[in-house]
């Protein structure tokens, strides 16, 4: 084991357990992605909005109205016996960033998946990620029938900082998605590296 | 999950979800005490007596639902929501009382804030770069 936490537990092999976060609009492919490369259909757990700390005055009145729910999907890749990755699809809607906050607390990264059709769905995401320095990248889900716009334009349209990696990929295609993976832990990299710098100077 | 009783002609569907409120299984509470909020990633870890949580009288079906699949393998938290389809919220509560009667402990992920170790990082990418 890498943080040597045997405690009391012997045989079973207690996995490093790693997330990155896969966000966007809604529809641009991001259980797509996650399924392209997760071992396991990808699954989905819910969250109820009354969770604990969110006072709400829920049922006088009302009844007949359900609980309302976040889902979100997400996929698991075993690296090795000991080092499990997640992949949490956000969930879409705005109104429900307050799970985000806890999706990304301690996510190694994150992909923001755009469409270059809708790059405007993607903009909330990213200025997310951009306010809490959570290191992420672009990667442009390369639509059959859209345009094919290059890196640049994307990067002016977002208004991205130079360092934030572009890609074009298809959601659909392992290789491709494994590639997006492996630039957003290479750029968590560089970005910790340059983190570290600057904190410990 | 439960099937709570459901016979034929109610005045529900299925479209009104499962009619036990989910924090019922908790006996209501929505946090546990003197726990930090369980990551989903965190990972449940069986420990070698799990398997007499079955006859632990003070435990829910639910509990020993989590025991038994902890203890065919180690379990993230969202898995466990996932596998037994409850909602995060319970899994944490009721993971917390499994933790509290010495069933299971809890290896949290890589704390926030903190970047994971470089060599993890490489590890990650080598893994990814094999798949």
């Amino acid at each position: 084991m890498i943080f040597g936490r045997s405690e009391r537990g012997k045989p079973p092999v207690e996995p490093v357990t790693l997330k990155i976060l896969v966000a966007g609009g809604f529809g641009v492919g991001k259980t797509t992605l996650v399924g392209a490369v997760s071992e396991i259909k990808p699954l989905r757990t819910e969250e109820y909005l009354t969770e604990a700390g969110r006072p709400v005055d829920d049922t006088t009145g009302v009844e007949g109205k359900h609980t309302t729910t976040v889902a979100m999907d997400f996929g698991r890749i075993t690296l090795r016996e000991d080092l499990v990755l997640y992949l949490f699809g956000t969930p879409g809607q705005e109104r429900f960033w307050f799970m985000w906050d806890e999706l990304s607390e301690g996510a190694l990264g994150a992909v923001v998946l755009a469409d270059t059709r809708r790059l405007e769905d993607c903009f909330a995401a990213v200025d997310y990620f951009e306010r809490r320095s959570i290191p992420f990248l672009i990667a442009v889900n390369c639509f059959e029938g859209s345009a094919r716009y290059p890196e640049e334009d994307v990067r002016g349209a977002l208004d991205l900082d130079d360092d934030v990696p572009v890609i074009l990929c298809d959601a659909r295609d392992r290789r491709s998605v494994r590639d997006v993976l492996v630039g957003v832990v290479q750029h968590a990299m560089d970005y910790g590296a340059e983190r570290r710098e600057t904190v410990t100077t | 999950m439960s099937t709570d009783g459901q016979g034929s002609s109610h005045w529900f569907d299925d479209e009104a979800g499962p009619v036990v409120r989910p924090y019922a299984m908790t006996r209501g509470r929505t946090t546990s005490a003197g726990q930090h909020r369980l990551d989903l990633i965190a990972v449940v870890v069986a420990e070698p007596h799990a398997d007499d949580a079955e006859e632990d009288p003070s435990l829910s079906p639910e509990h020993v639902d989590i025991a038994v699949l902890c203890r065919d393998a180690p379990q993230s938290v969202a898995e466990l929501a996932a596998e037994l389809n409850l909602p995060i919220g319970v899994v944490r509560v009721l993971v917390g009382d499994l933790v509290d009667a010495q069933f299971v402990h809890v290896n949290r992920p890589v704390p926030p804030a903190e970047l994971p170790d470089e060599s993890i990082l490489r590890d990650v990418i080598n893994g990814l770069r094999a798949l």
